[in-house]
């Protein structure tokens, strides 16, 4: 026996990536656009998406719920007579904290996209894993919410540097918190800088309308400006 | 926690190239912005390899520096914290990552048998 070096040189993330473009594909065939929708847990994707999917005009609006186990959240929309598949990575996929192309791919068959001109996928909440795997989206959102505080950016810049918007979540509770608005938004923009942000609160629905705004225009095939 | 599913990806990775031969040392080459831990990230490669040609194979991660480049006046500086901004330019200047965002699989050793010339 002898050993031999083999050169290479390969992202070792390219299978994902290939299948992410072969999902993206479908979903253009099919004429349908996708939001990969991120954030860590509880802050706030399935209320932000509550006040939102069944009211984008002209937009047909399916939602992907991705969860490790349950269907708690995919129950919440489906009461909005919008289409919404469940994905649970538990146990089919090793209770994985995130989704990937695969994940996705095995969804596809499930999903209506001849009815519907917008699918939103809710990734698993997580701020680390899902911002390394593409599922074939048009755009990344991610919510980021008050009461997580001023130096997330700093501490998670892979998601923050992934996304095309960030939705800063539960401003009601500004006039309750410490939180440091201004200092938030500097370590955003030390870390993508200039990238597109909306100041929302589900709860109150302040600052909902300019994203259902920026989801009717993705929707509807107008270049979003990001 | 990441690092389960990079891990996986290293395996599925090598085990395309190795072609069915065993695999003795991965060469991974690693950037700082990819928030790798690399404990971990051994740890977990070391569990996923089993019952594949990876199987006890050594994880060498050769880890690179975050460095950015400004498109505008062309400078280049390391950076430790996530600031994208460049020093001499300010805000406004558009910036790359010279290097720093890799995560891929650089070489591999394999084991072959030697060849027995015919007679």
């Amino acid at each position: 026996m002898h050993r031999t070096k083999v050169k290479i040189v390969e992202e070792a993330l390219d299978a994902n990536n290939t299948i992410a473009r072969a999902n993206r594909d479908d979903f253009e065939r099919a004429g349908v656009k996708v939001v990969n929708f991120m954030s860590a847990p509880g802050a706030g994707k399935t209320a932000l998406l509550e006040r939102v999917v069944d009211q984008l005009p002209g937009v047909r609006v399916g939602v992907l719920e991705g969860d490790v186990q349950g269907s708690m959240d995919a129950d919440r929309l489906a009461t909005l007579h919008v289409p919404v598949t469940q994905l649970n990575t538990d146990p089919s996929f090793g209770g994985e904290c995130h989704l990937d192309a695969n994940m996705v791919r095995t969804a596809l068959p499930d999903l209506p996209l001849d009815e519907i001109d917008l699918l939103v996928i809710e990734n698993v909440g997580n701020l680390v894993c899902p911002a390394e795997f593409k599922v074939g989206e048009d755009a990344r959102i991610m919510v980021s919410a008050i009461t997580e505080g001023e130096e997330k950016p700093l501490k998670y810049p892979l998601m923050f540097r992934a996304c095309e918007l960030v939705l800063i979540n539960k401003i009601d509770l500004l006039p309750h918190l410490d939180f440091d608005l201004d200092r938030f938004l500097h370590n955003l923009d030390a870390v993508n800088p200039g990238v597109a942000r909306m100041l929302v609160s589900a709860r109150t629905g302040e600052g909902v309308e300019q994203w259902r705004d920026w989801l009717t225009r993705l929707g509807s095939d107008v270049q979003v400006a990001v | 926690m990441h690092e389960l599913s990079l891990s996986s990806a290293i395996v599925n990775t090598v085990v395309k190239h190795a072609a069915g031969r065993r695999v003795s040392v991965v060469n991974l080459r690693v950037g700082a912005l990819r928030q790798v831990v690399p404990d971990t990230l051994e740890f977990y490669f070391e569990f996923v390899a089993r019952g594949t040609v990876c199987e006890g194979a050594t994880l060498e991660q050769e880890l690179t520096p975050a460095r950015l480049r400004c498109g505008d006046c062309d400078s280049e500086w390391a950076i430790e914290m996530p600031v994208f901004m460049c020093p001499r330019c300010g805000p406004g200047a558009s910036i790359e990552i010279a290097s720093g965002d890799e995560f891929e699989v650089e070489s591999i050793e394999v084991e072959e048998a030697e060849c027995i010339a015919p007679r």
